[in-house]
């Protein structure tokens, strides 16, 4: 199985989504660099609007990710409820 | 009555598939000229996923808001003089690399989004390009914008889009974009929506971006960050594409075969100069270049490849040797550039000690052996007053148009070198993979502007190498070329630090 990746700026928003994306996936690997946070995972990764939204405490689109985004790895599925990175 | 919220899907298919049109009066494949000529077979557009759903609503209210992030921080930058933040001047010299290299490279991937987007029949294609076109030419004002403000204050930036249309290893940037637009729409997707994009720009983007956040430098990690969050829906639109040509049709695949076996060697002959500006031009190591090709190109680009394994697509050719060009590549560049600092509109100089203790530790098979014995002699000519700089102009590939500075994989002492002939001509190539690139298509490369064979044929003024470097390149002789020592970069800096 190989990786996939997602990278957030290192930001106030992106704290609270990398908190979120631990929490629906347990076994993730997350790393920190300058300026950056970089998730990996074993062939799956999801980001759920409703655990972000628990972590913020506001309203959150899904396609807000882009804001914090800077660059990811494996097929992407973008959903009204969560956006899901997979490799076969 | 209340307004119900479309779901995601809804509203793309809403605001993108619905927007297409049937052709009552007019034929079709005038409309879509050039959408077989390339050999490609599509049977129907409308299997066309895009997994972002990102419709042109969302798209300008996503956008606007991360400008107004950006150019927040430009201002915060700028006021507070961020340009002495930085860790070191040398620093800067990437950046000027970048201006004159990279910034002219988002436009041109901004005119051929516009283009290869007006070419294709398919709706959801058609959106995608356009709103990365837009993208595109967001990236390249932003840059501009961004290293203004390094303009006030060093060297080398002034004439960044004169520069990149003349000078000799600019013209590899430049052309590997010509490349790609000269070619069909399918091929100009293959080359950079997926190979560039999907795989080559991270390793620009990602590591060396997070360099200059270790560096100080606020501003270009901002710009960067910006740029790359619109560069996750561009890789995807890569990839959408390749899986989309493979699914289409089974004669597709052996045509993008071969383009992504062309595209991949370009692109890792391209970077060669990422990887000599993250192991030499980063006071601030945050990692190797080996290590990032690891990460970026052999883990993910292998990720992919695996994927990709199920439609009887193989790993781009020379992979092996690509293998081996990461423990070299970055050496034999910064050599050559040190070597010839005097035709450069940027500084050049001898790595620290300290930095070489760096490099030897993160390439131990070869950094020892090959390449820090020569730094050693370059270190005592300049003690002893004689800065070396060669006389001669370099032979220069005639696809990648690097001059041939790269070595035999297996004996990293003999210069690789290969040629071809055609139609009464030899011709010189760098590697069996621009050899290869050439042979297939001699017809297109027989054309290549090469600045090297530009100066010899008098079309560059001179005739001494200083007249073309003043006049034909619009270098500030003396200022913005030779050393990093004892330039005025240097000494402005050590004015503002007081340390003049
Ligand atoms: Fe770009
Ligand atoms: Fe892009
Ligand atoms: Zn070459």
């Amino acid at each position: 199985m190989s990786k996939v990746y997602i990278a957030l700026q290192d930001n106030d928003v992106s704290r609270y989504i990398v908190e979120a994306i631990e929490e629906d996936n347990p076994d993730v690997t997350v790393i920190h660099m300058p300026a950056m946070i970089r998730i990996e995972n074993e062939g799956f990764l999801v980001v759920k609007r409703e655990t972000v939204e628990e972590k913020l405490g506001r309203e959150w689109d899904v396609q807000e990710l882009h804001l914090n985004l800077i660059t990811l790895g494996g097929n992407v599925d973008e959903e009204d409820d969560q956006l899901s990175l997979t490799w076969n | 009555m209340a307004t119900k919220k479309l779901n995601l899907k809804d509203k793309y298919r809403l605001l993108t598939r619905d927007l297409d049109w049937e052709f009552s009066y007019q034929d079709r494949k005038e409309a879509f000229p050039y959408e077989e000529f390339e050999g490609i077979k599509i049977t129907d557009w409308s299997k066309w996923e895009d997994p972002f759903r990102l419709t042109m609503d969302s798209y300008w209210k996503y956008q606007a808001e991360k400008e107004k992030k950006l150019y927040a921080i430009l201002d915060a930058f700028s006021q507070n003089n961020g340009q002495t933040n930085i860790s070191d001047p040398r620093y800067v010299n990437a950046l000027k690399i970048f201006l004159t290299g990279v910034s002219p490279l988002e436009y041109q991937a901004y005119q051929g989004f516009a283009q290869t987007g007006r070419e294709f029949g398919g709706i959801g294609a058609r959106v995608a390009c356009q709103m990365q076109s837009i993208d595109e030419l967001r990236h390249v004002q932003t840059q501009i914008h961004a290293m203004s403000h390094y303009n006030k204050f060093f060297d080398g930036f002034q004439e960044f889009s004169h520069q990149h249309d003349r000078i000799w290893y600019l013209s590899v940037p430049k052309s590997f974009f010509n490349d790609a637009r000269a070619a069909g729409p399918f091929e100009f997707m293959v080359a950079i929506g997926f190979s560039f994009e999907y795989v080559l720009t991270n390793l620009l983007f990602v590591p060396f971006m997070s360099g200059a956040a270790y560096n100080g430098d606020m501003a270009t990690v901002t710009f960067g960050f910006s740029a790359q969050s619109d560069e996750a829906r561009h890789m995807t639109l890569g990839l959408e594409v390749i899986k989309f040509l493979l699914e289409q049709h089974e004669d597709n695949v052996p045509i993008v075969q071969k383009w992504i076996d062309k595209w991949f060697w370009r692109g890792t002959r391209l970077l060669t100069i990422v990887a000599m500006m993250m192991d030499y031009m980063l006071p601030n190591k945050v990692m190797s270049w080996k290590e990032a090709w690891e990460v970026y190109f052999e883990e993910a680009g292998g990720a992919l490849f695996k994927d990709l394994a199920r439609y009887g697509i193989r790993m781009p050719k020379y992979a092996e040797t690509i293998e081996k060009e990461k423990e070299h590549i970055s050496h034999q560049a910064w050599w050559t550039f040190y070597t010839h600092g005097h035709a450069t509109g940027f500084h050049t100089w001898v790595p620290s000690d300290e930095e070489l203790d760096w490099l030897s530790e993160k390439y131990p098979d070869t950094f020892d052996k090959y390449y820090r014995p020569r730094w050693e002699m370059a270190k005592e000519m300049e003690a002893k007053g004689e800065r070396f700089y060669t006389k001669a102009l370099p032979q220069l590939c005639t696809v990648c148009q690097i001059p041939m500075l790269f070595t035999e994989m297996d004996d990293p002492t003999q210069t690789c070198y290969r040629s071809s002939d055609y139609e009464e001509n030899k011709y010189h190539f760098c590697s069996d993979g621009c050899k290869d690139i050439f042979d297939d298509e001699p017809e297109k490369y027989v054309q290549s502007w090469l600045p090297v064979h530009q100066i010899f044929q008098g079309n560059c003024g001179g005739p001494d190498v200083e007249d073309i470097l003043r006049d034909y390149y619009r270098i500030n002789v003396g200022t913005d070329n030779m050393d990093m020592k004892g330039s005025p970069d240097e000494l402005r800096w050590k004015e503002w630090k007081g340390t003049a």
